[in-house]
């Protein structure tokens, strides 16, 4: 175990590094001047200059990136360019907001699909499967946009039930109001919870035609205990690495959510970030989803290899 | 040594064998995809709806009653009558007109971005796990790295940064949904890459490319001719997929505001724009969020309705 640890968290540290690069990389060296990108083709020549020594891109291109990642894995993130404040402290509440939402859509998404998909999978084809898989279909097929969008059109519009934006007051938390959490958590689970309902209804499925499953049926164990102790527990090991990917979309839908709703986290601060062309504060942003991206899936990988032997002797 | 008489190990010969022997077995997997959903209901409803979207996108431009961009200012917000069926925006324009001459740019950059992505991913993946060894780990961490961002970050990442189209293409191919072609292709070649590397590797120590290894085929020749017609059948299912993906891709980069620049009608857009005015003229950002949703079930009822009879009984 101890071995399968190691041998994976050095694979992460090389994960984040080409990750790194890749930010890094594309944001400075794929647009070849950076600092005309950032300042629009109406500069003079002189800010230009100016800008370019302030971003330090005089200097070649490896020692630029060693001083950008020796400066954060120090703890300085830097400064933001458009908002001239540093990036660290940016992030604070942005990054507690969205932390709320996302664990919030989490815990409400993951259980529920995993229930509902085992369930669909045990009961294939009844007609309650049928109306679940099409509805999980639809829920894959909608763009987070659109289903923000409706569900703004009948709950805030129509009912009247719940604030049509979740805008809040600089220096509170989004829990002093959670009645604006509901609909962005609700968007996010749509379509996380159909892709994980529908892949964990496909594990499950696969696992019932296994020969073990057959022979503990026709040994004649009650079917709720076959479920239980057969089929859950080996249909669940690729369910979790589904949910590990899921956790994508999660952080991508955030991005679409934070702006359909008007949600101040951290995708907005990414957006914002984009439109005013601010390459610190864009860098910085992009690395730290990329890199909660990428723990969920050793936390994944790990969690399969304490339930599975066999993954971790492979 | 031994004379290579059929294949000379020219660079262009090989390609050109190479592609001319593989038209057929690429037809041959895409017909075999077809018929196949066809046998199910999700497959034809799915069809049926793609069809549809389809001829919008070949025609939509010249059978739209209006102009896609012209303002009505008299009919601002209209809701839909007989005159404007599916009502107007804040400018006046036509929703329906709009909608027409949108399809076919969302179907193009989808379409195009999944197939550069699933050819640029196909090359690195033969590739990698042809060569194998040193350059296949190097390409694989590459690609993990790549895999390590959520598709809509790397997204906009890449769209951020990369330079507009005419600033690095002669003006009658700067087409401004370019970028967001290029863009999905990198997204996907990845996901492209890893599916087709684990395709590959067993093919790799098959018994007929050994026989072209001892023939003394080239490279090229044992990458192009002998294994791609062999992960055809991968390539068809990973179309359907991707393609679902792109469309949902393409749609919210319109949506936020990086795809195709105003006035042009790009689906993602106009529901951005139409928000504004969702408690009085719903249909502004209702009808394009219809027009995206139903495309992309469409796409996924078609490729479930594949996968579903992949796994039926063969009746032949």
């Amino acid at each position: 175990m101890t071995r399968f640890f190691v041998r994976r968290l050095i694979l992460i540290v090389l994960t984040l590094f080409v990750v790194s690069i890749a930010i890094f990389a594309v944001t400075t060296v794929l647009p070849g001047d950076v600092a005309q990108v950032i300042l629009g083709k109406g500069a003079t020549p002189q800010d230009v200059e100016t800008l370019r020594n302030e971003l330090g891109l005089n200097r070649p291109a490896y020692s630029q990136y060693m001083g950008w990642i020796g400066g954060i894995v120090q703890g300085d993130l830097g400064d933001s360019l458009y908002l001239r404040r540093p990036i660290a402290e940016l992030l604070q509440s942005r990054l507690t907001n969205s932390l709320v939402l996302a664990v919030f859509a989490f815990f409400v998404a993951i259980p529920s699909a995993v229930l509902v998909g085992i369930w669909a999978g045990t009961h294939r084809d009844s007609r309650t499967d049928r109306v679940m898989s099409t509805m999980s279909m639809v829920a894959i097929s909608l763009p987070e946009f659109v289903t923000g969008m409706l569900l703004i059109v009948i709950l805030s519009s129509t009912l009247h039930l719940l604030p049509s934006s979740s805008m809040m007051l600089p220096g509170t938390s989004p829990l002093t109001r959670p009645q604006i959490l509901i609909m962005p958590a609700l968007t996010l689970t749509g379509v996380i919870f159909g892709y994980v309902m529908r892949m964990t209804r496909a594990n499950v499925i696969e696992v019932l035609q296994c020969n073990y499953v057959r022979t503990a049926i026709l040994k004649g164990l009650p079917m709720q205990r076959v479920i239980l102790h057969h089929v859950v527990p080996n249909a669940i090991l690729p369910t979790i690495t589904i949910v590990a990917a899921s956790i994508g979309w999660l952080l991508g839908g955030l991005i679409v959510v934070e702006v359909v709703f008007a949600y101040p986290g951290l995708g907005r601060l990414l957006l914002g970030a984009v439109e005013t062309r601010d390459v610190p504060l864009l860098q910085i942003t992009t690395l730290i989803i990329a890199a909660t991206f990428t723990f969920s899936n050793l936390a994944a990988d790990l969690l399969c290899a304490v339930l599975d032997r066999r993954v971790r002797l492979s | 040594m031994m004379a290579r008489t059929h294949h000379p190990s020219n660079f262009f010969n090989t390609v050109l064998t190479a592609s001319i022997e593989q038209v057929s077995p690429a037809l041959r997997a895409l017909s075999n995809g077809l018929k196949l959903a066809l046998m199910t209901n999700a497959g034809r409803v799915g069809l049926s709806l793609i069809v549809v979207h389809l001829t919008l996108a070949f025609v939509g431009s010249w059978l739209a009653p209006y102009s896609a961009t012209d303002f009505h200012l008299e009919h601002q917000l209209e809701a839909p009558s007989s005159q404007f069926w599916l009502g107007t925006d804040q400018f006046g324009r036509d929703i329906l007109s709009r909608l027409m001459n949108g399809a076919g740019s969302i179907i193009a950059i989808s379409l195009a971005g999944t197939l550069l992505g699933l050819a640029l991913g196909t090359s690195v993946g033969l590739i990698s796990a042809y060569v194998g060894g040193t350059l296949d780990d190097l390409i694989m961490r590459v690609m993990d790295g790549l895999m390590s961002f959520p598709t809509l970050l790397l997204a906009l990442l890449v769209l951020t940064m990369a330079p507009p189209p005419e600033e690095w293409l002669p003006s009658w191919l700067a087409w401004n949904g370019l970028n967001v072609v290029l863009t999905i292709a990198i997204v996907f070649m990845p996901w492209v890459a890893r599916v087709i590397r684990s395709a590959t590797l067993p093919l790799k120590v098959a018994e007929f490319v050994q026989n072209a290894r001892l023939r003394g085929e080239g490279t090229l020749y044992m990458i192009f001719v002998e294994i791609l017609p062999n992960v055809f059948p991968v390539l068809v299912v990973e179309v359907s997929v991707r393609l679902s993906y792109a469309i949902l891709l393409a749609s919210s980069i319109g949506f936020l505001g990086l795809g195709i620049q105003p006035p042009s009608p790009d689906w993602g857009l106009m529901i951005s724009e139409g928000r504004m005015f969702l408690v009085n003229a719903p249909w502004v950002a209702l009808a394009p969020a219809v027009a995206i949703s139903s495309l992309v079930v469409g796409v996924n009822l078609f490729s479930d309705g594949m996968r579903q009879a992949q796994k039926l009984p063969r009746t032949k």
